[in-house]
């Protein structure tokens, strides 16, 4: 187990050689990133949209019920839901939806790409197909998931904001006072550092198993499922380190 | 011309290409055939550089192909179009945007001039009015044929086909088999044909090597073959009720 570990993670850093060379045409480049922006961001917007606006709701809802003392004031739930967005929620769970998201699609069309022997084709064109393939996907994600960050966390901000309002438990004052209340700015940096680091797993490992796909329909399922799920962990994993390296 | 030299390649504990020597010469069809695992594949792919060959060396014109770093072989690879098995069509593209992807990697061609060369590779496979088209709505032997207009859109001087008549009757695989022909011909393009097609063998066959279990068994030209009396040969070509018949 651990020799095939440590073989995914040579071959893994091998491909990320490979992945940042020069591209062969910066046209070309810039218009696969313009693309994949496309691909990878402008069609996930929607999911983050609706996860974030809920998931801001319910914590609202459950700060709310949760404080049972009047001593703790009210704008404590505008608070804590601010918090638990911008520190977590939003650059971690979201981060993890795309994971499932993004990571299937980029696996699979990597996959299914190397089964139909087109990465071949691209590789005998002489083109280095993981420059092509890969480098542009990396570049979207690393510029388009923060924005999709920072609008989850407006979202979700919101939808706690219109939980609030309509369930009575908080008022609009208390509640976008707590917003602002103790606001550090290096609580977004911290996000944005999360945000850029998980969209690089995400999105080169993902791509790593789906250029190694060997076989067949199967094994692109396989490798698509291969990419959510070892960039999920990856996910999980960095996250603790970076939360340590950077809040403590 | 290309060569391999004492070419040997296994994939952990199964050598499947052992100390292969052979020649493929310039404005002929040089046809790589054998039975199912005989080697064939890997010996093309070896040919190409997408395997890694153990031992021995591969030359193009004299020039150490096996040898070089991958930005090296980038500049050879320029020089080769290749034709797979399943066509390896970008499909996310359309035939006209195939056709053209070579040319806008490589060329500092206007629009205009890489639709034109793209409009000339398709009417030299006998394909017109197919631009638009994605390749999911071509047949099986319209889709190699974008895929020959593909390989020869920047002139190559080499040109690989990986069993070009797998999927296709035996009227469209004779279509694919002379514009193959006439294309090394007109080129004189070194071109290597990889398949175990009797026809196609009898058709374009001017330089025959067999694999037999991963050892060069045979070579000659589709004359020779029919007259040959190398048992493991014959067995492999009259394998069918139907040439044992004729022969």
């Amino acid at each position: 187990m651990i020799k095939g570990f440590l073989f995914h993670i040579g071959r893994y850093i091998l491909l990320m050689r490979q992945v940042f060379k020069k591209p062969e045409k910066q046209s070309i480049f810039i218009r696969q990133i313009m693309v994949e922006v496309d691909n990878l961001g402008v069609d996930s917007v929607g999911i983050v949209a609706f996860l974030s606006t809920f998931m801001g709701a319910v914590l609202c809802i459950q700060t709310a019920f949760n404080i049972d003392t009047p001593l703790i004031p009210l704008y404590t739930i505008g608070f804590v839901t601010r918090q638990s967005v911008v520190l977590e929620f939003s650059p971690t769970i979201i981060s993890l939806i795309l994971a499932g998201k993004v990571g299937s699609r980029v696996a699979s069309e990597l996959g299914t790409m190397r089964v139909t022997e087109q990465i071949d084709a691209i590789e005998i064109i002489g083109i280095n197909p993981a420059t092509y393939l890969i480098f542009p996907k990396i570049v979207a994600a690393v510029i388009v998931n923060p924005i999709l960050i920072l609008m989850s966390m407006i979202m979700a901000i919101l939808g706690g904001w219109m939980a609030g309002i309509f369930t009575g438990l908080v008022a609009s004052s208390e509640y976008v006072y707590g917003i602002k209340a103790f606001f550090e700015s290096y609580d977004i940096v911290y996000a944005m550092i999360k945000t850029v680091v998980f969209a690089f797993l995400i999105v080169s490992i993902s791509g790593y198993h789906g250029f190694y796909t060997k076989g067949g329909a199967f094994e692109v399922g396989t490798s698509s499922t291969k990419g959510v799920v070892h960039s999920s962990i990856a996910i999980i994993v960095f996250n603790l380190i970076l939360t340590n390296l950077l809040l403590s | 011309m290309i060569e391999a030299i004492n070419v040997s390649k296994s994939f952990g504990d199964n050598l499947v290409l052992d100390n292969v020597s052979v020649r493929f010469d310039p404005g002929m069809c040089n046809l790589i055939i054998g039975q199912s695992g005989s080697g064939k594949t890997v010996l093309m792919k070896c040919l190409v550089g997408l395997f890694e060959i153990d031992s021995g060396k591969v030359l193009y014109d004299e020039r150490v192909f096996s040898k070089m770093s991958f930005d090296e072989m980038r500049m050879i690879r320029q020089e080769i179009g290749m034709l797979f098995q399943g066509g390896a069509l970008f499909d996310s593209m359309t035939v006209e945007e195939n056709v053209i992807f070579p040319l806008t990697m490589f060329t500092g061609q206007t629009m205009a001039e890489k639709v034109e060369r793209a409009n000339f590779c398709l009417s030299r496979v006998r394909l017109e009015n197919v631009n638009k088209l994605f390749p999911a709505e071509l047949s099986g032997g319209m889709k190699k044929r974008v895929a020959i207009a593909r390989a020869i859109a920047l002139n190559p001087k080499y040109l690989f086909c990986d069993e070009p008549n797998s999927g296709l009757d035996p009227l469209t695989a004779n279509v694919i088999d002379k514009l193959i022909s006439e294309i090394t011909q007109e080129y004189n393009i070194t071109t290597v044909v990889n398949t175990h097609d009797m026809n196609s063998v009898i058709e374009i066959g001017d330089k025959i090597s067999y694999i037999h279990q991963g050892k060069l068994w045979w070579e000659g030209d589709k004359d020779s073959i029919l007259k040959s009396d190398n048992a493991e040969l014959n067995e492999f070509v009259f394998a069918t009720e139907l040439t044992r018949k004729l022969k």
